[in-house]
């Protein structure tokens, strides 16, 4: 296990923000810290790399007790959500500069950074100030300056989070072949679960400052252990007391065993998918449909239709 | 036609209060051109208050820039009970008259006082020399290090000293690599700011240094004190230097002034 979190309680004041919290993180791997805002995913991250001291618990990394070690011993990388750009310096001296606070020889600094800033791309900005950089290529240069110490673990905080929608899935992409390249074990915080889903190996749910849950993407996607996972990951409607995805409904205009008749109250289209809302007695229902089910199916605003549920259907009682 | 009378009113009140002044000094010392001027600058005693001036201006921005940079970080980065208490002594020498300043030197460090007593018997003569002349002169240029300091460094935040944290440099490492540069512009205006301060002080400088000629007498002292003798040649040269002195200063301020980011 790269790192290892055992029982980490940490508040601010009186407000609890971790609590009890215990994760293991493999070698290699590249984990996603989820959750909603306030849900303590940035605090364990900052626990990680000893920017934070947690009141109770203890952190291993490689094995060794860390927990008490300051920042400039452990040897991470941590990428901030503003990038914290050296703005006096240039890109190739922000690369440069854990290095040169190390006392690296000159010849290995200058072959290391050349070669760092050819994986991000940045070989043409080398003698640039951050402030003639775009948003997406000074976030490349916090992560070549992150990389440049050849960190034990890579930790980055909301990478994408001040970048706007086209950039983001870029690097998304990026990192994750950046990653494959690599091989550094790393650990992102992220309040987007499709970005923790598209990018990680591996996700752990936080919210209220406890782990929800830890599972490859599929298994949290497919196996929730919790309302609350379920809720974050994806759209949930509810259907006899239970909770299902919208894509797991099915509607049909002849009664079925198993189903309960319906009228449809709204029809939208976003594209590709068609949702279709409900009334069952007093409860809404919504279900996500493909455009070609949907012209099959053929419904209009008052019809009654007959809700059901697909054979593999996730739900949780809710 | 109001905006043209409040300029006009602006600008009579700048001829009477700065031009005028300031011209006629300078008529007054070239009125009989440039020969008499440099006598009056190259005697001995205008040589040596101009040397006391220098080592005490040095002296003092040494210490205030230290003691500045020291404070501000203390004062933006660290929290600590005491911090508003020093937040509002660092004010003080603006408020307190200079005379008040010297006299209250003189009961601590005079040779009569517990302190200065005790200094003097190690071979120390604080007051009516030239130590008394820099603390006195240190206390009044005291927040003007401190003052340029403190906002450019709240602005600057703890960022990019925590990445450099992270990457492995130490506490003086990060001060040197990374905060310094980033406050480079605001400490050299507050640097130039109290140079020009400690030049022209007169006030606590005069009630400590004693005023001995040729020996504890700043260029400012000299020029009061060349006038009450009726040398006014002399006492005008000098006061040119240190004009033309603070002209320099003033336009060298205008560099470190903090740039509109590009």
């Amino acid at each position: 296990m790269a790192i290892e979190v055992r029982s980490v309680g940490k508040s601010f004041g009186h407000t609890p923000v971790l609590r009890d919290v215990s994760v293991d993180i493999a070698s290699g791997s590249l984990t996603a810290l989820l959750g909603p805002s306030g849900g303590g995913k940035s605090t364990l991250l900052r626990v990680i790399a000893g920017l934070e001291r947690p009141d109770t618990g203890t952190v291993l990394i490689n094995g060794a007790d860390a927990t008490a070690m300051s920042p400039q011993k452990r040897n991470v990388g941590f990428v901030f959500q503003h990038y914290a750009a050296f703005k006096h310096l240039t890109v190739f001296r922000n690369v440069a500069f854990g290095l040169e606070v190390r006392k690296r020889p000159k010849a290995e600094v200058r072959r290391r950074v050349t070669e760092l800033l050819e994986l991000v791309h940045l070989e043409q900005m080398a003698t640039r100030y951050p402030a003639q950089l775009s948003g997406g290529q000074r976030q490349r240069m916090a992560l070549a300056r992150a990389l440049a110490v050849e960190p034990t673990v890579l930790l980055l905080d909301e990478p994408f989070g001040a970048l706007d929608a086209q950039v983001r899935k870029e690097l998304r992409a990026w990192l994750r072949r950046l990653h494959d390249e690599v091989h550094v074990t790393t650990v992102f915080v992220t309040h987007d679960q499709e970005e923790a889903m598209d990018v990680a190996d591996e996700i752990v749910v936080l919210a209220d400052g406890r782990v929800q849950q830890i599972g490859d993407p599929g298994k949290i996607y497919d196996n929730p252990a919790n309302p609350f996972v379920m809720g974050f990951l994806g759209p949930v409607t509810r259907l006899n007391g239970e909770l299902i995805r919208p894509h797991d409904i099915t509607l049909a205009l002849e009664r079925r065993p198993g189903t309960v008749p319906a009228t449809v109250s709204r029809i939208v289209s976003l594209g590709f998918e068609i949702r279709i809302e409900a009334k069952t007695g007093d409860a809404d229902v919504w279900a996500q449909l493909t455009g070609p089910q949907a012209r099959s199916l053929s419904v209009r605003p008052g019809d009654t239709v007959y809700v059901g549920r697909t054979a593999a259907a996730t739900s949780l009682p809710g | 036609m109001a905006r043209h009378a409040l300029r006009g009113a602006a600008l009579v009140y700048l001829l009477f209060l700065l031009v005028l002044p300031l011209g006629l000094v300078l008529w007054r010392t070239f009125g009989r051109g440039l020969g008499p001027v440099i006598d009056a600058l190259t005697t001995p005693n205008a040589v040596h208050a101009s040397a006391v001036t220098l080592s005490v201006a040095v002296w003092a921005v040494l210490a205030n820039t230290l003691f500045g940079v020291g404070t501000a970080i203390l004062l933006v980065r660290h929290r600590w009970p005491g911090k508003r208490v020093l937040g509002a002594l660092i004010d003080l020498p603006l408020a307190v008259s200079p005379v008040v300043v010297g006299l209250a030197l003189i009961l601590v460090y005079g040779t009569y006082a517990p302190v200065g007593g005790w200094l003097d018997s190690h071979g120390l003569q604080v007051v009516f020399s030239l130590p008394g002349m820099v603390l006195a002169t240190i206390f009044v240029s005291l927040p003007l290090v401190v003052r340029s300091i403190v906002p450019v460094l709240e602005e600057l935040g703890t960022e990019q000293e925590v990445a450099a944290y992270t990457l492995g440099s130490g506490p003086w490492q990060t001060f040197w690599r990374i905060t310094l540069p980033g406050i480079r512009g605001a400490l050299g205006y507050g640097v130039v700011l109290c140079l020009a301060r400690a030049l022209g002080e007169y006030g606590a400088v005069a009630v400590v240094s004693g005023r001995l000629v040729g020996q504890t007498q700043t260029a400012t002292l000299f020029v009061e004190e060349r006038y009450q003798n009726f040398d006014t040649t002399g006492a005008f040269a000098v006061a040119t230097v240190l004009a033309l002195i603070a002209i320099v200063i003033l336009l060298v301020t205008k560099l470190f002034q903090p740039k509109e980011p590009t």
